[in-house]
C-alpha cells in the first residue's frame, strides 16, 4: 500500500545523519533515470502508485514533457523504510543529454552517492563515461543500475544466458570506467558488483527491480522473470520484486551518509584548513558548527525572486539567519528555508547539517558560492570552484521581432544567464548584437524557448548557429613595447604558449586565481616553472592565459598593477586575427616605465597600451586558430557501421574506436564543431535513421592551414572587420 | 612655412591669450583647439573665433591621443598649423609627445606660452615659489585609487617644501574635482596608512577659480576647509611644508589663516 508520508515526518529524520542519504540519478540520455526517480516517488508517498512508470513526474517543465527528455535538475527529499527504520533520500534527478551536463556537474557537489542508470540494450555509452567521470572526480560514489532489462526479453528475446553475458559485459564495462576515473584510495572499494549488492537489474518502466541478494531472498531465479514476460504475467512483478525496494536498499546499504561522506568529500571539495574550527565542524557535519553552505543551484522565481539550493556541510539554516556570501562578498539575513518536493518547495524552519536546503532572500548567490555564517565570514575559505567537462563552443545572435520588447529580453537573458551558469550571454550595446553561446544546437533551442517564456511570450528570432573560436600561438613573439596613448607610459611584453600541463591543471581546477600568489606559485614550480615566474604570477584568465610580472623594482607598478591585469584581461577577450578570444597564453610583462603623475597615468593610458603590446608580440608568435572539437558516439546496427564511420572521417574527423556490442556498434572519433551542422539529416538518410548518436565537446585543436584563412575571413566579414589581419606594427611601438 | 606653433590660451576665459599668441592665430593656415587637459570656465569658442578671425576645429583626446595628432600634423606639411591650449601649452599637459613627434618628421614647432594654472596658484597663495616640491594631480575616486599624492605629500614635507595638488577633471564626464573630494581622498588614504601627513588639524590652502576677477583663497586646517564653500570650479590644493615668516604673513593676509601661524 502506498504510504503518504507527510513533510513533517520527513523534516524530524533529517536531523538524525546516520540515517540521510544524499543521491543523485545520473546517465546517458533516454536510459530512464526520470521513469525511475518515478517509481521511487511513488512508494514514498508522495504521487499516486498509478502514474508512476508513466507521469516523469520530476519532468514538470512543459518543454520536458513535450520533449520527452530531462532538461534541468530536480529535488525531492522522500523517505525510505528498512527494517522497520526510516531513512530520508534526498534526491537529485539529473538530464542525460550532453548539452546539459553541467546541470549534473554542479549537483555533484551536493551529493554523496549516485545511482548511474545504464539501459541494457544499449549498455555503457558516451553520456554514461562522462557523468561517472564527473561523479568520481567529486568523490561521490556510484552504484549500477542496469534498467529496461524487459526489452532484452520481449524485444530482443535473449535467451537468458545471452542476457547474463550481456549484464555482465555492462558491470565490466562500467568498473572499467571506475579503474580509469577513479582516485587510487577508492577505486577498488568503488567498483560494483552484484554478490555486494552495488548493482541492480530491473525495469523502470515495468517497476520491477532486484538485487541479487534480493533475488535470493524471494527464492527468485532469473528464468522466472523471463517465464512471466512469456506468459504475459510480468504486471505482478512489481508486487514481487518492488523497484523502489531494489534501489533504495541499495542506496540506504552501500551510499555513505553525510557523517562518513564528509570525513573524505570536504578535503576533495575545500582547501582550507583542516584543522581550523570550520573545517573540523565539516569534516563532522557538525551542526553546532559554523554554519557553512556550498550552492549548487540558482533559480529564479517570478513570485519569491532568487532561489539558492546547495548542500548544508555543517551547522543549520534558520530562517532569519545571517549569513555572508563570500564571492559576492555581501551579507544577507534568510529570509526562507525550505526544501524540495518536486516542482514545489516546503517551507521549514530549519534544515540541519548534511541536508540539501533551499534559501529566499540571497540575491547575488550562483552555483558554485560559498555561504557562511556572518561571525565567521573573514576566516572562510572558498569551496572549489565547479568545473565543468565542457565549454560553450557553439553561438546564435538573437533578436526580438518587436524592437519595444528589447528591454525584455534583455532582462530575460540576464535571468537566464543567472540559472544557467553554461549559457553565455553576450550584450554589445554598440553593434546592438545580442548573443547566446552553448553547449550545443539543443542547448541554444531550449535557452531560446526559455528567454521567451521569461519574456512573457516575446517573439524572438535567431540566426544560423556559428562555431566559437580561439586564438593561440605556436611560439614565442618578441619583445613588444607598446605606448600608452599620452605616450608617458611604455609597456614591454613577451608571448609564449602556456605548457600543455599547465593548461591541464588549469582544466582540472589544480591552479586558480582563488589559490592566492603563493600556492600558485609552488603549483607551478612543480609544473617545471623557474621560480622568478612561479612566484609573480598576477593574474589567470578565464581562457586559460596567465600574466607574469617579470619586471623588478619599477616605481608605482603597485599602483598600476590592476589596471594592467584589466588591459591583460581586455586583450584575451578578442584577439587580432578575428577578435575570438586568445587561449592558452603566457604574457610575460618584462619591462614598465610610468608616467610620474596619477592623473597621466591611469586606466585609460595603461589599459590599451598593455593589450596593444600583447596583441603585437601576439603576432609575432606563430599565431593560430584554435577550433573546438566534439567526441561523436554513434550506436548503430553492424550493417552500418561503414557508412557512419567514413561520414566521421568525410567530415575532418578521425575514428577512435568500433566497438561491437550484441546487434549494436558503437563508433567513437572526433569531429570539429564546425561540421557537425545538419549531421542529424545526413546521418538520418545514411543509416535510414538507425543511428543513435551524441555529440559532447571534448578539446580545442589548431585548424588545419587550408581552412585557417577561410574561417578569419567569415568572422572578420561578420564583425565588420577589414579584410585583412593587422600587421604586428599596428600594435607595436618604436621606442 | 611648415610648422606647429603651440599657442597658449592662459587662464578663464578668451582674453587670457597673449598678443603675440593672437597674432600665431590670425596668421595661421589651420587653427586647432583641445579643451580637456584643462578648465576654462568662461571660454566661448565663438567669442575667440570673432576675435580671431579663425574657424577652430576642436580636437579630442582621442585625435590628440590615440590617432596621434595626425590631423594636426598633416595640416602642419602644408601650412602653418596652430593649436591652442589651455594654460601654458606644455605645461601640467602631455603635448610634449606631439611636439617630438612633429620634429623627428622634420616639422619645425615652435611655443607661444600664456599664463599657467602652475604659477597663478603658487601667486595667489603668497607663498615662495623657491620652496615648492613635486607637483601631483589627484585622481577622481572614480578612477582607480593611488596613493602617490598621499606619499608626494609626505616626501615633500621631509624636506620641508610646499605640494600643490592639481584635481582630476573629466570634460566628458563633466567632471571637475572639488577641494573637498580631493581632502576626502586623502584622508581616505591616511585611514589606511596612518602616518599622520593629512589630518583633520593638517593646515592645507584651498584655491579657486585662479585667473578670473574673483579668486577664493582660503588657508586652513583640513577640518575648516572641508566645510569651506568654494565656489564654481576649478579648484586646487596646496599643502605648505616649513613656513618662512613672510609665507605665515601671507597665509594669514592673503588667505585668512589661523593668527596663531605667525609665531
Ligand atoms: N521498455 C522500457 N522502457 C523504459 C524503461 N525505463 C524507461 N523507459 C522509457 O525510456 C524513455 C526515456 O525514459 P526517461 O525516464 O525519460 O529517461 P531519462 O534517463 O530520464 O532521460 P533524460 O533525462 O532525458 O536523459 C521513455 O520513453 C521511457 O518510457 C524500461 O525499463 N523499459
Ligand atoms: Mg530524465
Amino acid at each position: 500500500m502506498p504510504k503518504f508520508r507527510q513533510t513533517g515526518d520527513i523534516l524530524k529524520l533529517m536531523s538524525s545523519k546516520e540515517d540521510i542519504r544524499n543521491i543523485g540519478i545520473i546517465a546517458h540520455i533516454d536510459h530512464g533515470k526520470t521513469t525511475m526517480t518515478d517509481s521511487l516517488l511513488a512508494e514514498a508517498g508522495l504521487l499516486s502508485p498509478k502514474i508512476a512508470g508513466e507521469a516523469r513526474a520530476l519532468d514538470y517543465l512543459e518543454e520536458e514533457q513535450k520533449r520527452g527528455i530531462t532538461i534541468k535538475t530536480a529535488n525531492i527529499s522522500l523517505l525510505h523504510e528498512m527494517g522497520d527504520r526510516p531513512y530520508v533520500i534526498n534526491l537529485i534527478d539529473t538530464p542525460g543529454h550532453v548539452d546539459f551536463t553541467g546541470k549534473v556537474t554542479r549537483a555533484l557537489r551536493a551529493i554523496d552517492g549516485a545511482v548511474v542508470v545504464v539501459d541494457a540494450v544499449e549498455e555503457v555509452m558516451v553520456q554514461t563515461e562522462t557523468v561517472t567521470r564527473q561523479a568520481l572526480e567529486e568523490r561521490v560514489r556510484p552504484v549500477l543500475f542496469i534498467n529496461k532489462v524487459d526489452r532484452l526479453i520481449r524485444e530482443l528475446r535473449l535467451t537468458p544466458d545471452e542476457i547474463q553475458n550481456k549484464l555482465v559485459r555492462i558491470i565490466r564495462d562500467f568498473n572499467n570506467l571506475i579503474d580509469i576515473y577513479g582516485e587510487p584510495e577508492f577505486k577498488e572499494k568503488w567498483k560494483v558488483d552484484p554478490a555486494k549488492e552495488t548493482v541492480a537489474f530491473g525495469s523502470a518502466l515495468h517497476k520491477w527491480g532486484f538485487t541479487l541478494s534480493m533475488a535470493q531472498q524471494k527464492g527468485i531465479r532469473f528464468s522466472d522473470i523471463v517465464d512471466a514476460y512469456a506468459k504475459d504475467e510480468y504486471q505482478d512483478l512489481p508486487e514481487l520484486l518492488p523497484l523502489h525496494t531494489a534501489i533504495l536498499d541499495m542506496v540506504v546499504k552501500n551510499m555513505p551518509n553525510p557523517i562518513e561522506a564528509q570525513k573524505y568529500r570536504i578535503t576533495k571539495v575545500w582547501k582550507g584548513e583542516m584543522d581550523s574550527e570550520i573545517g573540523q565542524a565539516m569534516l563532522n557535519c557538525d551542526d553546532n558548527g559554523p554554519t557553512v553552505m556550498c550552492i549548487t543551484l540558482a533559480q529564479m522565481d517570478p513570485h519569491a525572486g532568487l532561489v539558492a539550493t546547495g548542500r548544508l556541510f555543517s551547522g543549520s539554516m534558520k530562517e532569519g539567519g545571517r549569513v555572508f556570501l563570500v564571492n559576492a562578498k555581501k551579507g544577507y539575513r534568510v529570509q526562507q528555508v525550505s526544501m524540495y518536493m518536486g516542482a514545489f518547495r516546503e517551507v521549514v524552519g530549519e534544515i540541519t547539517g548534511g541536508n540539501i536546503a533551499a534559501l529566499l532572500g540571497l540575491d547575488l548567490a550562483r552555483a558554485g558560492e560559498t555561504l557562511i555564517d556572518v561571525e565567521h565570514k573573514d576566516v572562510m575559505f572558498p569551496f572549489e570552484r565547479i568545473k565543468y567537462v565542457s565549454e560553450p563552443v557553439i553561438t546564435i545572435a538573437i533578436e526580438p521581432k518587436h524592437p519595444r520588447e528589447l528591454p525584455r529580453l534583455v532582462d530575460a537573458m540576464n535571468r537566464l544567464s543567472i540559472e544557467d551558469p553554461n549559457l553565455v550571454t553576450t550584450v554589445n550595446k554598440e553593434t546592438g548584437e545580442y548573443l547566446l553561446s552553448g553547449m550545443g544546437e539543443l542547448h541554444l533551442e531550449i535557452a531560446v524557448k526559455f528567454l521567451k517564456d521569461y519574456g512573457g511570450g516575446i517573439e524572438i528570432t535567431t540566426s544560423r548557429p556559428i562555431v566559437v573560436y580561439r586564438e593561440s600561438v605556436l611560439g614565442e613573439g618578441v619583445v613588444a613595447m607598446a605606448k600608452s596613448p599620452n605616450k608617458h607610459s611604455r609597456f614591454w611584453v613577451q608571448i609564449e604558449p602556456l605548457e600543455e600541463n599547465v593548461i591541464k591543471m588549469i582544466d582540472k581546477g589544480d591552479l586558480a586565481e582563488e589559490m592566492g600568489r603563493k600556492r600558485m606559485g609552488n603549483a607551478l614550480k612543480e609544473a617545471g616553472w623557474p621560480t622568478d615566474e612561479a612566484r609573480n604570477v598576477w593574474a589567470l584568465e578565464e581562457h586559460k592565459n596567465i600574466i607574469v610580472d617579470l619586471t623588478k623594482g619599477i616605481q608605482y607598478l603597485r599602483e598600476a598593477r590592476d589596471m594592467i591585469i584589466s588591459g591583460f584581461r581586455w586583450a584575451c577577450g578578442a584577439g587580432p586575427l578575428c577578435e575570438e578570444p586568445l587561449r592558452g597564453l603566457k604574457v610575460k610583462l618584462m619591462d614598465v616605465k610610468l608616467h610620474e603623475d596619477p592623473v597621466h597615468r591611469g586606466p585609460a593610458q595603461v589599459m590599451p597600451a598593455v593589450r596593444r603590446a600583447i596583441l603585437g608580440s601576439f603576432l609575432t608568435a606563430k599565431p593560430v586558430i584554435l577550433e573546438p572539437v566534439y567526441k561523436i558516439g554513434v550506436s548503430v546496427p553492424a550493417q552500418w557501421v561503414g557508412e557512419s564511420s567514413s561520414m566521421i572521417t568525410r567530415k575532418r574527423g578521425r575514428i577512435l574506436s568500433s566497438e561491437q556490442r550484441g546487434a549494436l556498434t558503437t563508433v567513437t572519433g572526433y569531429i570539429p564543431v564546425a561540421e557537425t551542422f545538419g549531421l542529424s539529416a545526413e546521418m538520418r538518410s545514411a543509416t535510414s535513421g538507425h543511428a543513435f548518436w551524441q555529440c559532447t565537446f571534448d578539446h580545442w585543436e589548431k585548424a588545419p592551414e587550408n581552412v585557417t584563412a577561410e574561417i578569419i575571413k567569415q568572422i572578420r566579414e561578420r564583425r565588420g572587420l577589414s579584410s585583412d589581419v593587422p600587421s604586428p606594427r599596428k600594435f607595436i611601438d618604436e621606442a | 612655412m611648415d610648422e606647429i606653433v603651440f599657442v597658449g590660451l592662459g587662464l578663464h576665459d578668451e582674453m587670457g591669450i597673449s598678443l603675440r599668441g593672437l597674432e600665431e592665430v590670425k596668421t595661421a593656415d589651420n587653427v586647432f583647439i583641445e579643451l580637456y587637459t584643462s578648465l576654462l570656465p568662461n571660454f566661448s569658442i565663438e567669442r575667440f573665433e570673432k576675435i580671431s578671425g579663425k574657424k577652430l576645429h576642436v580636437v579630442s583626446r582621442r585625435e590628440l591621443e590615440e590617432e596621434n595628432g595626425e590631423a594636426i600634423l598633416k595640416a602642419a606639411e602644408t601650412g602653418k598649423a596652430v593649436l591652442l591650449v589651455p594654460g601654458d601649452p606644455l605645461i601640467a599637459t602631455t603635448h610634449v609627445a606631439l611636439r617630438i613627434q612633429a620634429e623627428k618628421i622634420g616639422i619645425k614647432t615652435r611655443v607661444v606660452h600664456g599664463a599657467s594654472i602652475l604659477s597663478a596658484v603658487i601667486g595667489l597663495s603668497g607663498l615662495h615659489n623657491y620652496k615648492f616640491g613635486k607637483t601631483v594631480t589627484i585622481p577622481l575616486p572614480s578612477e582607480t585609487p593611488s596613493e602617490t599624492p598621499y606619499e608626494v605629500i609626505a616626501q615633500n614635507k621631509r624636506f620641508g617644501l610646499h605640494t600643490l595638488c592639481l584635481l582630476d577633471i573629466k570634460v566628458d564626464g563633466n567632471r571637475y574635482m572639488k577641494i573637498r573630494e580631493g581632502l576626502e581622498s586623502l584622508l581616505k588614504i591616511e585611514e589606511k596608512r596612518r602616518e599622520r601627513i593629512v589630518t583633520m588639524d593638517t593646515l592645507a590652502l584651498g584655491i579657486a577659480r585662479a585667473g578670473s576677477s574673483n579668486p577664493t583663497v582660503k588657508a586652513g586646517f583640513l577640518k575648516d576647509l572641508l566645510t569651506y564653500d568654494f565656489g564654481e570650479p576649478p579648484h586646487s590644493i596646496i599643502f605648505p611644508g616649513k613656513l618662512h615668516f613672510m609665507e605665515a604673513e601671507a597665509l594669514i593676509v592673503l588667505a585668512c589663516a589661523p593668527e596663531n601661524l605667525r609665531r
